[in-house]
C-alpha cells in the first residue's frame, strides 16, 4: 500500500543521505521524496511517498525515528490528509493540436508558463493521480519532457505536525 | 536528554587549540584508555597525548586492533571505548570494528582525523569521506567543521554512544580545526531535541505482560545481549526464580542469567542445545528481554510461527520489537527500568503461576534435557575442543574473561565455558568478525589487569590480527590465546561437509606458521599440545605464567563438527544432532 510519511528533521549537511541510505540500506522504497527548510530554518520538512505493507511502513517509521537527525515523523495515511505535487511538463504542441493542448489544460487547471511555434510548457498542481491523468489525457507521445516534485502532504484540520 | 553522571562544566578564559580541547573533553569524560594509531591528520592530537597523562594511549599494530581493542574494553567494563585513528587508510581500517560494534550495540566514541576543511572535496593525499563510509555502521556520526562545535561535539557523541541503545559514534575532525583555537567550556547536558531515548517502561503494558506470564502453562524466558548492555542480569535473575520459569540466553546474552543455575537450560539457536530450541518452539508465553530475534536465533520466522504463542517483548529500541516475529505485548524502555517495575508488580500481586502446570513443563524440559545433546567422544586420541574448554573453566573456576574469535570455537566456547556472570563472555555475534578475538583481549586486559583473560581462537581466526601480539608485549598484557588448531576454517568446512557433499572448497589452511616461534618471535611463551593428556597441565602453567602472555596451540581433532545445529533456513526446533547420541 502507498503511504505518504512526514518527517520533521534537523537542517544538517547530511541529513538527507541519512534518511536516503536508511531506505537502500534496508530495501525500502521511495516512490518520492522531496526536502526544504521549514519556517524554523534549523528543521527541515521531508515527505517521502513509499509503498510497503503495514508491517514494513512501521518498520520504516521506527527506523526513521531511530535517526538521530530525525525530530518526528508521522504517517499521513493515519488519518485525513493533504497532499499536492507540481509538475512542469513541455508537450508538442503544433498545428491542431495546439487547442486541444490548451483545452485540456484548462480542464485540468493547469496553467500554460512557456510557449513556443512548436510547444507549450505547462504548470499542473495537484494529487500524483491528477498529474498523471492529465500527462493520459493529453497523449503519452505529446509529452516532450516533465520535471515533478514528488508529492507533498499535511494533516487535514487543525492538527499540526510539531516538535 | 540528561546524563545525571555527566562531568562538570569548566570555563577558561584562555584560548586553546581545538587538539587540546579534544584531550580535555576526554578528560572530562574521565576516558582511561585510547586505542589508536598516529597518522598526519592527527599529529596535533597526538602532540597534546604527549604533553599529557591522565589517560594513557595503546599503540596498536593495525587500526582494526585500535577498535576491537576499544570495543573489548566497553564490553567489559559497561563504558564507552575510545579509538583515535588518522584520516583515509586509518578510518577504511577502523570500519571493521566500528561495523563491528553497531552489530553489536557496543558504545564507543572513534575520533578520526580528516584533513583540512579546505581539502575537503579535492581529493586530497589520505582523505575519504569518513561520514559517508562509516554512516551504515554507525548510530550516528559528527564532521566538526568549526572549532568552536568540537566541545560540544564531542559530549554528544559520549552521550549517545552510551544511552538508549548504545552503539559506536564517528566523530571526524578535520586537521585545521585541531590547530584552530577556542576557549575550552564543557558542557554537562546538551539539549538534542531528536534524540529522547525512551526509559521507563508503559505501566498499563507491564500490568497486562504479568497477567499474561502468570497464566502461562508452558513459559520461557529468552534473554539476549540487551540484558547485559542495560546491567539488568540481576533483576533477570530475580524475576527468573520469582517465577520459576525456564531460561536460555542468546549468545549475546551469556552470562546475563547464570549457566549453573538449574533453571537455565542452555543457549539456544542455530547451534543452542536441544532442550532450549525445543522449549522456545513449544513455549505458550514467551518473554523476551533485550533480544531480537534474529536469524540465528529463531531460524525460519514462518516456522517459528506454527506453533502459537504469545509474546512480551522488552527492549529499548523500538525497532527491534516486531521487527522479524510479531509480539502481543510490547514494551519499550530500558531493560532495567523494566524490569524493576515488573518485579515490584509481581511482589504487591498475590497471582503466581500454577505449581502444577508448571511441574508438566518442567518434566517435559527435563526429558529434553536427558538427551545431553553436547555430549562429545571423551576417550578419543585427539584432543576434543569441547574438553580444551571444559578444562579452562574448571582452572578458572568459571571466572576468567573469555573473548574469541569467529566458528566452530566460538560455539563450543559459548556452549562449554558456562558463564555465570555478565561482561564476562566477549565475542562478535552479530557482525562475525575474525580477528576479534586477540584485540578485544587487550581492551578487556586494560580494564581488568589482574584478571584472567582467555582468548579462545582457531588458527584461521587468530592470522586476521595477529600483528597486536606486538602490542600484548608492549604493555605487558598477559593473555592466554587458547588456539583450537584443527589446520581447517572449522565453520566452513562443516558446511561443506554437510551441505556441500564434503567439498572442502579453500577451507583447507596449508603453510601454517609455527604459533610456538611465532610466539617466541614476539617475545611472548608458545606452547604446542598435541595429546588430551596434556591439556590440564598446559593450561595450569600458562594460568600460572601470571605475568606472561602464553600462546596455547591446542592440536584438535580436526573433523570435530558443532552440535547441535539448525541449517540455515529451518525451524528452530529442526536439529541436526551429534552421532554420539
Amino acid at each position: 500500500m502507498r503511504h505518504i510519511l512526514s518527517l520533521l528533521l534537523e537542517n544538517e549537511s547530511g541529513a538527507l543521505s541519512r534518511v536516503s541510505g536508511l531506505f537502500s540500506a534496508r530495501g525500502y522504497n521511495i516512490e518520492s521524496l522531496t526536502v526544504a527548510p521549514t519556517e524554523d530554518p534549523t528543521m527541515s520538512r521531508m515527505t517521502i511517498v513509499t509503498t510497503g505493507s503495514d508491517d514494513v511502513v512501521e518498520q520504516i517509521t521506527k527506523q526513521l525515528n531511530k535517526l538521530v537527525d530525525v525530530v518526528k515523523v508521522v504517517d499521513l495515511n493515519e488519518g485525513k490528509h493533504l497532499e499536492r505535487e507540481l509538475m512542469l511538463v513541455k508537450v508538442r504542441a503544433a498545428g491542431k493540436d495546439r487547442e486541444e493542448v490548451k483545452r485540456t489544460a484548462d480542464i485540468f487547471r493547469a496553467r500554460i508558463i512557456d510557449v513556443t511555434e512548436k510547444s507549450y510548457t505547462v504548470e499542473l498542481t495537484g494529487t500524483s493521480d491528477k498529474l498523471d491523468a492529465f500527462l493520459d489525457a493529453i497523449g503519452r507521445t505529446m509529452v516532450l519532457e516533465t520535471a515533478r516534485t514528488g508529492a507533498c502532504g499535511l494533516g487535514r484540520g487543525e492538527w499540526i505536525m510539531k516538535v | 536528554m540528561k546524563l545525571s553522571d555527566a562531568p562538570h562544566t569548566q570555563n577558561t578564559a584562555a584560548e586553546i587549540s581545538g587538539a587540546e580541547i579534544v584531550i580535555r573533553s576526554l578528560h572530562e569524560e574521565g576516558v582511561e584508555f585510547v586505542f589508536g594509531y598516529p597518522g598526519g591528520a592527527v599529529l596535533n592530537i597526538y602532540d597534546e597525548i604527549f604533553k599529557q597523562d591522565k589517560f594513557k594511549h595503546v599503540l596498536v599494530r593495525h587500526e582494526q586492533g585500535a577498535l576491537h581493542a576499544a570495543d573489548g574494553y566497553a564490553r567489559a567494563t559497561g563504558r564507552a571505548g575510545v579509538a583515535l585513528v588518522t584520516s583515509g587508510p586509518g578510518v577504511t581500517n577502523a570500519v571493521t570494528g566500528i561495523a563491528t560494534a553497531y552489530m553489536d550495540s557496543i558504545p564507543m566514541v572513534v575520533i578520526t582525523g580528516q584533513v583540512p576543511t579546505h581539502a575537503i572535496g579535492q581529493d586530497a593525499f589520505q582523505e575519504c569521506d569518513t561520514v559517508g563510509i562509516t554512516r551504515p555502521c554507525v548510530k550516528h556520526n559528527f564532521l566538526v567543521k568549526d572549532v568552536a562545535d568540537l566541545a560540544t561535539t564531542i559530549r554528544k557523541a559520549f552521550i549517545v554512544a552510551q544511552t538508549g541503545r548504545p552503539g559506536p559514534v564517528v566523530v571526524d575532525i578535520p586537521k585545521d580545526v585541531t590547530q584552530a583555537k577556542h576557549v575550552f567550556a564543557y558542557p554537562k547536558d546538551v539539549e538534542m531535541r531528536s534524540y529522547r531515548p525512551a526509559v521507563k517502561g508503559h505501566a498499563g503494558q507491564i500490568k497486562k505482560a504479568l497477567g499474561m506470564l502468570v497464566e502461562a502453562k508452558r513459559p520461557m524466558v529468552y534473554v539476549g545481549g540487551g540484558a547485559v548492555l542495560g546491567n539488568a542480569s540481576a533483576q533477570v535473575t530475580e524475576l527468573v526464580r520469582m517465577l520459576g520459569f525456564p531460561c536460555t540466553n542468546t549468545l549475546m546474552g551469556l552470562g546475563a542469567y547464570p549457566s549453573s543455575d538449574k533453571q537455565f537450560v542452555g543457549m539456544l539457536g542455530m547451534h543452542g542445545t536441544y532442550e532450549a530450541n525445543m522449549a522456545m518452539q513449544n513455549c505458550d508465553v514467551l518473554l523476551a528481554i533485550g533480544a531480537r530475534f534474529d536469524d540465528r536465533v529463531i531460524g525460519n520466522p514462518e516456522h517459528f510461527y506454527q506453533s502459537g504463542r504469545r509474546i512480551v517483548h522488552i527492549d529499548v529500541d523500538p525497532s527491534s520489537i516486531s521487527k522479524r516475529v510479531k509480539v502481543d505485548v510490547p514494551i519499550v524502555g530500558d531493560v532495567k527500568e523494566v524490569l524493576t517495575e515488573l518485579l515490584a508488580l509481581l511482589g504487591e500481586e498475590k497471582a503466581r503461576p500454577d505449581p502444577a502446570g508448571l511441574k508438566v513443563w518442567w518434566k517435559q524440559i527435563d526429558e529434553w534435557r536427558a538427551k545431553d545433546c553436547l555430549k562429545y567422544n571423551r576417550k578419543s586420541e585427539l584432543i576434543k575442543p569441547q574438553y580444551v574448554i571444559e578444562t579452562l573453566h574448571k582452572i578458572t573456576g568459571g571466572d576468567a574473561f573469555v573473548t574469541s574469535d569467529v566458528g566452530q570455537h566460538q560455539m563450543w566456547a559459548a556452549q562449554f565455558y558456562g558463564f555465570d556472570k555478565p561482561r564476562r563472555w566477549i565475542n562478535s555475534g552479530g557482525l562475525g568478525t575474525m580477528g576479534f578475538g586477540l584485540p578485544a583481549a587487550m581492551g578487556v586486559q586494560l580494564a581488568h589487569p589482574d584478571a584472567t583473560v582467555a582468548c579462545i581462537t582457531g588458527e584461521a581466526s587468530i592470522q586476521m590480527c595477529i600483528q597486536e601480539l606486538s602490542t600484548c608485549k608492549q604493555y605487558h598484557m598477559p593473555i592466554k590465546v587458547v588456539n583450537l588448531n584443527n589446520r581447517y576454517m572449522g565453520m566452513v568446512r562443516q558446511w561443506q561437509e554437510f551441505f556441500y557433499g564434503n567439498r572442502y572448497a579453500e577451507s583447507y589452511m596449508d603453510a601454517l606458521p609455527d604459533f610456538v616461534k611465532l610466539a617466541e618471535a614476539y617475545g611472548h611463551v608458545g606452547m604446542r599440545i598435541e595429546k588430551p593428556a596434556d591439556v590440564e597441565g598446559a593450561l595450569r602453567e600458562a594460568v600460572k605464567l601470571k605475568e606472561r602472555l602464553v600462546f596455547l596451540d591446542f592440536i584438535t581433532d580436526q573433523t570435530e563438527n558443532v552440535f547441535p545445529m539448525v541449517p540455515g533456513g529451518k525451524g528452530i526446533s529442526e536439529m541436526i544432532l551429534s552421532e554420539e547420541l
